[in-house]
């Protein structure tokens, strides 16, 4: 399609410095979640510096898009996305997890400017998302909701609930993006409860859904254009993912759902993000 | 407070009508329901106002939680189902989704209690207040009839945050007029008495009144307190009865678990302990059966309380 190849270049870029961010807030926090957090930056990165309508001097800027992060754990590399966007001071980043931080190991509604739910407990997050949509078009209001969940909240019945409701009131000004790196807590999610095949289920649910690499920002880019688009229902973009991207040791590991990297950890993930430590 | 013999009336008719009443005068009321809309009068709001009503079909967690994004939009959300499908069902949802982020979602639940009867155990809701009351940001009513119901829902829309409203499938004596008070944080005196006081929600207000009656001709004065704000609680009301009687009797339709009764003896074991008894339904499930009939079985009777009320006073009396 050739999109500005400067755009992309940018994009990867951020996506890149959020990366960094994230390691060095979960070293800093001696915990947290870096894999769910790295594979989902790429998409971070589209949202947050290119498709997101937003103002961050005022967060709560009534046509403001909105982004839901459902799976909460990740929420790492969305508050860097956010002060990257200047929504609070990056200095604030390191102070992920620790007492008297606004930044809450996972996201706290109403504390950390910019965010737009509560998540933790996985699978709530879509279901809020309806809401906003719903009260976006009954407000006659042109903003879009968007909403990003992780492929084991696939497992909660709840989730299945917002995709009929999705389709159901037609809300076209709704897009998710599942983060489907593989893996979940415990295993791969074939493992443990199989989820394939993933895209027939939602367009079975009267979603579109587009299946993308979920690192090549081209791709994402245009997925992202095309959920804008389309009239009628809601758009599911399956974005194939890699858990831990970016750092070699952390890639496919799930060791890294919960685990920070430690010191020597760290030094080698900047290096190969092209940091300096 | 009405003379008996009181009339009864269907808590619901009161529900559906105040939402049509609120949407009237609020563009920014929106009502939930899950497959229960005809049931709990909310389709009288719908027919009012079609954009406003949404019916997600048996899925009460996305109902809480699109309640939720409804309240972060701008949104008053009242979200109303049955008791059991609307707290204990969706209790997470409702926790991490509605209280902990302090929205304006309002849970209005009916078929609350024993008196849903013949559906039996699985819809007899009896833990729902202890749930609720125990999450922070959240308030907790119980109006004691269809009156009150109503202007729960008028209250519910003025007061900032999550607040949970239970009520009953039963109809339920008037027992209140319609020009009477009815507040966030306040206890109504429904009859005065210095001896004893009677501390009752919902069903169990009448059920208090009857038993003062019949304790007043035994000589003892008994003061019934309709204690239909269980969070917050009046507290200046409940202990100013419990500095006048010295004694107090609680009733609810309820477990005697986690509920007002609890929340009323937290309140005077640390700030006035008086000899005190909680009545409500035991520690065990219900059964089928007439509803009023099962409130008897289980001991939710005016006779039970005034054979608690005669313990209070006995142990006061054996204190002094």
């Amino acid at each position: 399609m050739g999109l500005d190849q400067a755009l992309i270049d940018e994009l990867d870029e951020r996506a890149r410095v959020l990366r960094v961010h994230v390691v060095k807030m979960t070293h800093a926090a001696r915990s947290g979640h870096p894999g769910g957090s790295l594979s989902a930056a790429d998409v971070i990165a589209a949202l947050y510096f290119h498709i997101l309508r937003l103002d961050p001097k005022d967060p709560s800027w009534v046509d403001r898009d909105r982004f839901v992060l459902s799976k909460g754990h990740g929420c790492p590399v969305l508050y860097a996305a956010l002060a990257e966007r200047g929504f609070f001071p990056v200095d604030d980043l390191v102070t992920l997890r620790k007492l008297g931080s606004h930044l809450q190991g996972h996201p706290e509604y109403g504390t950390t400017p910019g965010i737009e739910a509560p998540a933790g407990a996985e699978g709530q997050g879509l279901s809020i998302s309806i809401g906003m949509a719903l009260a976006g078009r009954m407000d006659g209001r042109d903003y879009r909701v968007y909403a990003m969940l992780g492929d084991g909240e696939n497992d909660v019945g709840q989730t299945w609930e917002a995709a009929m409701a999705g389709a159901n009131f037609k809300l076209d000004n709704l897009t998710a993006i599942l983060d489907r790196n593989q893996l979940q807590q415990e295993r791969r999610t074939e493992d443990i409860m199989s989820l394939e095949p993933l895209t027939d289920k939602w367009r079975a649910f009267g979603w579109n859904v587009l299946e993308i690499d979920g690192h090549d920002m081209e791709s994402i880019l245009e997925a992202l254009y095309e959920a804008r688009t389309t009239q009628g229902r809601p758009t599911m973009i399956v974005a194939q993912t890699v858990k831990g991207k970016g750092v070699s040791f952390m890639e496919n590991v799930l060791r890294f759902h919960g685990t920070a990297p430690n010191d020597e950890e760290l030094e080698q993930a900047l290096s190969e993000l092209g940091e300096p430590s | 407070m009405n003379a008996k013999p009181w009339k009864v009336e269907s808590m619901r008719n009161h529900f559906g009508q105040a939402l049509v009443d609120l949407g009237r005068n609020r563009d920014d009321i929106v009502v939930l329901g899950a497959d229960t809309t005809e049931s709990l009068k909310t389709s009288l709001f719908g027919e009012a106002f079609p954009d406003r009503l949404f019916n997600v079909g048996i899925a009460e967690q996305n109902m809480v939680a699109i309640a939720a994004g409804l309240a972060m939009s701008g949104k008053v959300a009242f979200a109303c189902t049955y008791s059991v499908f609307g707290t204990s069902q969706v209790y997470n949802i409702i926790r991490q989704s509605v209280a902990y982020p302090d929205l304006p979602v309002k849970i209005f639940c009916s078929h609350a209690g024993l008196t849903v009867g013949p559906d039996g155990a699985t819809h007899q809701m009896n833990e729902d207040v202890g749930l609720l009351r125990s999450l922070p940001n959240m308030k907790v009513l119980v109006p004691c009839d269809g009156l009150e119901v109503g202007k729960a829902v008028h209250l519910a829309a003025e007061v900032s945050g999550p607040l949970y409203c239970r009520f009953s499938r039963a109809k339920f004596p008037v027992l209140t007029a319609p020009e009477d008070p009815f507040a966030l944080g306040k206890a109504t005196v429904m009859r005065d008495g210095d001896d004893v006081a009677l501390v009752a929600t919902g069903i169990m207000v009448s059920r208090a009144l009857e038993a003062a009656e019949e304790l007043a001709t035994q000589g003892v004065d008994a003061r019934v307190v309709n204690n239909s704000s269980v969070k917050p609680l009046d507290r200046e009301t409940l202990l100013r009865a419990a500095r006048d009687t010295g004694a107090v009797v609680t009733a609810e339709e309820h477990t005697v678990l986690g509920g007002m009764g609890s929340a009323v003896s937290e309140l005077l074991a640390q700030e006035y302990p008086v000899p005190m008894q909680i009545i409500g339904v035991p520690d065990i499930f219900g059964e089928s059966g007439d509803g009023f009939a099962v409130l008897d079985k289980y001991g939710l009777t005016a006779e039970s309380m005034i054979k608690a009320a005669m313990h209070v006073l006995s142990t006061k009396e054996a204190v002094a």
